[in-house]
């Protein structure tokens, strides 16, 4: 980032400068009140009672606090019939996105140095055959992949939906690694098989050490796409195994008794909490792959 | 056999995510393509019978209202998103001391699920104990916005969501483009006294007319393949009035039992995408060999 910035043109008095400033702030600060509003809301509505909410309005702040929401969020909030809370789903979210995400990345590793540095006649049709990949809408592949998963009896579980995440994660963790190891000189390569090292040993010696920064933007970026996904887990789950975005879907969507807003606001906001809490700590990586996996995708 | 191996060990890494690809991407388009030519219903049937299922989808009303949908939601969420990010960006260009801390705000929502955005929105936005209730709390007796339960109007529900979602990362975008603009030619433009909107308009944005292309692609791109923000938000109602292509095609293969409707949906959309996409893949492949 360098600190380039356009500064006004110098006709302007020293207080229109100062009140232009202020104004820029003021602008500036809204949209960040634009930003936070809903999460703002959010939080306060799953700290508030039924009866506060019903009263009370949407901005105001609890007069009450009560974590009441979000006991129940977690451990008795009914999805249809059942009625253990979000809590079976978050589990079944962390076991689909872990293996998923690092299997994706493992292998996207591998393609990505193949592709990069050790090219043969095809390895480009090859990657350009992916990045096509990386563009479908999902909905094209649903019907075969449903049929699929049936007849290899793996439809409706957890090992189903990991497959169907590394499937359609090796695109994005490809290209990621790809641009990477492009930019690493293929001298490198070169120099270590004349000293005899082999594929395998020139990626864990010489490319793994340097890949930190790539790995952490691949994973950032796969696990926030399948934490976040519905489409898959929607269509290839089933009563047990669904993810928390569809569990969140259903308690929110459920007709049975009364509406809960303030369960329903917990129970988002725990869904929301590890790819916010990842974002938090890891911003910059986030961003690098959202830039990369949209500009370069 | 050791020696074979040692020299095609690329080619066998590459191997089986070579089949997936093969098999997963192009195989299941294959497939969905040739179901979509059939009098598939509730199990897919595989003798051919030409375009009828595009006739029907031509034909039904639900469709209709979904193509509308996406066109007036892709319009209104591309533009005001690009606008506003633009906007954004360049106001927080101007050495803003907190601009991490700001940025760090305008970008979260993009971490979020769609699922969860939907959720809070359709809070915010119910009339009866959302910002309806509470302007008419202030006194308002007779403000009304029922967006959300109106067939009219629910379709913009998720044009507000979409835009709140996705707008900080277009503005992440463009103020990459602003600070890669050439710093030598701004000054030397300060020198001349150009004033600053000028600078913008003429030299600044002008400039950055494949960052606009790129924003474009990647929004167009949600826009089609929006689906979880809607059933969130609206499960494509009332009625179907906000069902859009993706929540059409849900429908038709989960829910009505109807999958050769359900394929020739999902290749309308995959053409629709690869309308705007292919011509731009190709012209960043061109311009990378040339």
């Amino acid at each position: 980032m360098t600190d380039v910035t356009i500064h006004p043109a110098r006709s302007q008095s020293r207080l229109g400068k100062i009140a232009l400033r202020w104004l820029l702030y003021i602008i500036l600060g809204l949209f960040a009140l634009y930003y936070l509003m809903p999460l703002f809301v959010m939080v306060t509505t799953s700290l508030k009672s039924l009866e506060e909410i019903r009263t009370g309005d949407l901005i105001s702040l609890p007069r009450v606090v009560t974590f009441e929401a979000w006991t129940t969020a977690w451990s008795t909030a009914c999805t249809g019939i059942q009625c253990e809370g979000v809590r079976p789903y978050f589990w079944n979210s962390v076991l689909i996105a872990v293996p998923a995400v690092l299997i994706s990345t493992l292998v996207g590793a591998l393609n990505g140095y193949v592709v990069a540095q050790w090219r043969f006649r095809g390895s480009n049709l090859f990657f350009a055959a992916m990045l096509f990949g990386c563009f479908i809408p999902f909905q094209v592949v649903l019907l075969p992949m449903a049929r699929l998963l049936g007849i290899m009896g793996i439809a409706g579980t957890i090992p189903g939906l990991i497959f169907v995440h590394v499937i359609y994660g090796l695109g994005f963790t490809t290209l990621f690694f790809r641009n990477y190891y492009v930019s690493i000189p293929s001298e490198l390569t070169k120099a270590a098989k004349v000293d005899g090292a082999g594929f395998f040993r020139i990626f864990w010696s010489i490319f793994l050490p340097l890949s930190l920064p790539i790995i952490v933007v691949t994973v950032i970026w796969q696990f926030t796409q399948i934490w976040n996904d519905f489409l898959f887990g929607v269509s290839f789950s089933q009563a047990g195994t669904q993810p928390i975005t569809v569990a969140l879907n259903n308690i929110v969507n459920s007709t049975t008794g009364v509406k809960e807003y303030n369960v329903d606001m917990a129970t988002a906001i725990i869904a929301a909490l590890p790819t916010l809490l990842v974002y938090v700590v890891a911003g910059k990586y986030f961003i690098r792959g959202l830039t990369a996996g949209s500009v370069k995708g | 056999m050791s020696k074979w191996l040692e020299d095609h060990l690329p080619k066998v890494v590459l191997a089986p995510s070579f089949i997936a690809v093969l098999v997963f991407v192009y195989g299941f388009i294959a497939w969905t393509a040739w179901v979509s030519l059939t009098r598939s219903k509730l199990l897919p049937k595989y003798e051919i019978h030409g375009f009828i299922q595009y006739d029907r989808l031509f034909a039904a009303p639900r469709w209709d209202v979904a193509m509308n949908n996406l066109f007036i939601f892709g319009a209104l969420f591309i533009v005001i998103s690009m606008v506003l990010g633009l906007l954004l960006a360049i106001l927080l260009d101007q050495n803003i001391r907190t601009e991490g801390a700001i940025r760090t705000i305008y970008l979260y929502p993009m971490a979020l699920s769609m699922i969860v955005t939907g959720t809070a929105w359709k809070w915010i936005l119910n009339p009866g104990l959302g910002v309806e209730a509470t302007v008419r709390g202030w006194g308002f007796e007779n403000f009304t916005f029922d967006w959300l339960v109106n067939p009219d109007m629910a379709i913009y529900t998720i044009v507000i969501a979409a835009i709140w979602q996705s707008s900080g990362f277009v503005m992440a975008l463009f103020l990459a483009g602003l600070r890669s603009v050439d710093t030598e030619i701004i000054r030397a433009a300060q020198v001349d006294g150009i004033p600053t909107w000028r600078v913008y308009t003429a030299i600044i944005i002008p400039s950055m007319a494949p960052i606009f292309l790129s924003a474009f692609i990647v929004l167009s791109h949600l826009a089609i393949k929006s689906f979880d923000l809607v059933i969130a938000l609206t499960g494509g109602g009332p009625g179907f009035a906000s069902d859009l292509p993706a929540t059409y095609m849900y429908a038709m293969a989960f829910s009505r039992g109807d999958i050769g409707q359900a394929a020739s949906s999902a290749m309308i959309m995959m053409a629709v995408v690869f309308a705007i996409v292919v011509p731009y893949l190709y012209s960043e492949l061109r311009a990378k060999n040339d």
